[in-house]
């Protein structure tokens, strides 16, 4: 099992916490009403104290084996300072303007680009976004120290890249109705498979 | 009784009759509350504004500079103003309570929620009047950024912080004062014995001893358990506000050289350093004291609703020191999305360390339940269902931050609604809030001297329109963080509408759900009860319940 994008990733973690929420109000609520009860109430499933511990320490460790294996931007990220990239974006920031490599930047599927950003003066956020508002990824953008990520993208579209880190009113225009700082459509991926992958 | 007298005098309710600790305990409970109705409200208009067309705020509630000022002042009116003043006023009670001795000064709690109220709103003038709008989190430089927010602004909304700040000073000295004070239980006690008490270490030392078949290292420890959280607590509790008032000195510092006319170079600063200094003292509200007091909280209701021994004591007395530790070392879980943060940090802190606090909040509510059961039946009274509702809500919040705490999640969730609204939202409005309502109708007849509350139906009413609309704000927000949405950010053009709308909804109930709890608290000690309160206590009395035994009794209605 591999997720190749947020979509897929955050659609599976939809689910999964969806579930998880409806079972804990569930048992509670199963839980409280049982505590009024004058008869004894039949344990659906008995759980010793230490499997209960070993099943959160389970679960707390456990998710990070699994997003690990599942999740292709984090063993890439990890390790992005010893790999060799296809092609460098690198992008500035100064007084909430972007100085931008290219007005248009196209990439091929499958190739693994690096965004390197600067800031000039605040603190930003670098995030991409699709048409539909759905967050591709994001990292934090610090003035005065590096702030590169490595990404390969793997199904096709165009994403609009805007600040994702708050640095102040001045981010929008004054009726609040225009993000200064989003470009749309700046980045366009070709070349995937209609349902993602490299051709 | 007619309605006009009943909201005049209340129940039964006799102000005269309550001594200087019940007095002083009332009125921060008082101004907690008139903030938690302001915090409310912001987040309501924060809430209308994200609607977009169906916004029906007028225009300038979406202006920037006015709609990022009322999230800067959000979480100072509803940490520090609501939430601090609750848990200071229940702790500054409790302690005196427990230990059977009086508070060390009352005239220092007296100056402890006077100071919190002074500067909560200090910071709130600032937001409203100067539209200073740096966040809480106060990313550096951008509170010192002369450029887009005005001087007076930020020296008004630093000072109205360090205000609150040495108010918390003020209740961890008279705590630590009250529980190390040699008198009464503990006139034989030695400083010693009550700390090695207050950190746990008699707990996991006679873990410790049975495991080898020992004697235990003490029989009856000299705190017992509910103090020993707030003690534990308390540490971060000092800590944290260290920090804070660290960092709001030095945004002081560059302001007032900013207006000298000498500015200093902002650069001068590391960002990223800050950001973990900043964070470090932070996240020891989040996953400190919150955690620990909770922890401790549940403890104590569940002793005093069951009237029986926690489960496995010794065992939930080892975790809170485990607890404290955890919270030091978490922080970098902040600083997922920091490319410049050390990736063993980011490994080691902000995901092993951080999966922790699913071991020592999953235990504290595994041992809260067991004790609950064992003394089953219960009745379901306002303070079990309220202990309930704060269980599932860090039942529901805790794992939601876990998910997040997490290098390839944070990749998609970082500074989304995701953590602050299925997070944050549900750990506080739900979790928190719901404990603290828990112990409010624990303590009620001990601090208003069995006043009856006025009516059992409202009670009902704002319990479950309170815990719908906490639920429902938290995942809906949460929804539309899974779609993209950023917490941090401006939308008035309808983006994420349907979420918004819905989060909007069970935000209102919860705003209503408010106005239908104080005005069942106004109804049962009337207005002039309510005035009362704040008028010099004619019993100068500071402990309570000296010769009282638990468990408390249950508070009566007048209406049912």
């Amino acid at each position: 099992m591999t997720f190749t994008n947020s979509l897929e990733l955050l659609a599976f973690h939809n689910v999964a916490y969806s579930i998880y929420a409806a079972m804990i109000i569930s048992i509670i609520a199963w839980f409280g009403y049982n505590l009024t009860r004058d008869k004894k109430a039949k344990s659906v499933v008995r759980i010793p104290f230490y499997y209960y511990m070993a099943f959160l320490v389970a679960g707390g460790v456990g998710h990070h084996i699994f997003t690990y294996n599942t999740i292709p931007w984090v063993s890439e990220d990890i390790t992005r300072h010893e790999q060799t990239v296809d092609t460098t974006y690198n992008f500035t920031i100064e007084k909430h303007k972007w100085t931008l490599p290219a007005e248009k930047i196209t990439i091929e599927c499958g190739q693994q680009v690096e965004f390197d950003v600067m800031s000039k003066d605040l603190i930003y956020g670098f995030g991409l976004f699709r048409q539909d508002g759905s967050m591709v990824m994001q990292m934090q953008v610090n003035p005065g120290s590096s702030n590169d990520i490595l990404w390969t993208f793997l199904h096709n579209g165009e994403f609009d890249l805007t600040s994702t880190e708050y640095a102040g009113p001045n981010q929008y225009s004054h009726d609040g109705k225009t993000d200064l700082m989003r470009v749309k459509k700046l980045i366009k991926v070709v070349g995937c498979k209609e349902g993602g992958g490299v051709k | 009784m007619s309605f006009v007298n009943t909201l005049m005098n209340g129940t039964n309710f006799d102000h005269k009759s309550l001594n200087a600790l019940q007095k002083v305990t009332l009125r921060a409970v008082v101004m907690s509350f008139l903030f938690f109705g302001l915090v409310a409200i912001e987040g309501m208009i924060m809430r209308m504004v994200s609607t977009g067309s169906a916004n029906p705020l007028p225009e300038m509630f979406s202006h920037p500079e006015h709609y990022f000022s009322i999230m800067t002042v959000h979480p100072i009116v509803g940490i520090f103003g609501s939430t601090y003043q609750l848990v200071f006023a229940a702790f500054m009670f409790l302690v005196p309570y427990l230990t059977k001795k009086p508070l060390y000064s009352v005239k220092l709690a007296n100056f402890v929620w006077l100071s919190i109220t002074i500067g909560t709103a200090l910071a709130w003038i600032a937001g409203f009047v100067w539209q200073y709008a740096p966040l809480y989190t106060l990313y550096w430089p951008l509170p010192a950024d002369t450029e887009q927010f005005q001087l007076i602004g930020g020296i008004v909304f630093i000072l109205g912080v360090a205000l609150i700040m040495i108010g918390t000073f003020g209740f961890i000295y008279n705590i630590y004062a009250t529980i190390f004070a040699r008198v009464g239980v503990h006139k034989d006690k030695t400083t010693k014995e009550l700390l090695i008490s207050g950190f746990g270490i008699d707990g996991m030392l006679n873990l410790w001893n049975k495991l080898r078949g020992k004697q235990p290292y003490s029989k009856e420890p000299a705190l017992a358990l509910p103090v020993v959280a707030i003690f534990r607590g308390t540490v971060d509790t000092f800590l944290d506000a260290v920090v804070i008032l660290g960092a709001g000195l030095l945004v002081l510092v560059y302001l007032i050289f900013d207006a000298s006319g000498a500015p200093l170079n902002v650069a001068t600063i590391d960002a990223l350093l800050y950001k973990n200094f900043f964070w470090w003292g932070l996240d020891l509200v989040a996953d400190g004291l919150v955690l620990i007091y909770v922890a401790g909280s549940w403890y104590l209701l569940a002793t005093l609703i069951t009237g029986q021994k926690l489960f496995m004591e010794n065992v939930a007395r080892a975790a809170l020191m485990l607890e404290l530790l955890v919270s030091w070392m978490v922080w970098s879980h902040h600083l997922l999305g920091d490319q410049g943060q050390p990736e063993m940090m980011k490994l080691i802190s902000g995901e092993m360390v951080t999966a922790f606090e699913l071991l020592t909040q999953g235990l504290a509510l595994f041992i809260t339940l067991v004790t609950l059961w064992k003394a089953r039946p219960l009745k379901m009274t306002m303070e079990l269902k309220y202990l309930l509702g704060g269980l599932v809500g860090f039942g529901l919040a805790i794992p939601a931050a876990i998910i997040q705490a997490d290098m390839g999640m944070n990749r998609v969730l970082h500074n989304t609604q995701w953590i602050i609204m299925a997070h944050v939202h549900i750990a506080l409005i739900v979790g928190l809030y719901m404990t603290l309502y828990s112990a409010l109708y624990v303590l009620w007849p001990l601090v208003t001297n069995n006043t009856k509350m006025w009516s059992a139906k409202l009670s009902n009413t704002h319990f479950w329109m309170y815990l719908i609309g906490g639920i429902g704000m938290g995942a809906f927000g949460g929804m539309a963080g899974l779609d993209g949405m950023l917490r941090r950010h401006l939308y008035i053009n309808g983006e994420y509408n349907t979420y918004m709308i819905l989060a909007a909804i069970c935000g209102s109930m919860i705003l209503i759900a408010w106005a239908i709890f104080l005005f069942n608290v106004v109804m049962s000690v009337g207005v002039k009860g309510l005035i009362g309160i704040f008028l010099p206590a004619e019993d100068k009395t500071t402990s309570y319940g000296l010769e009282d035994t638990l468990p408390s009794p249950e508070p009566e209605f007048s209406k049912k």
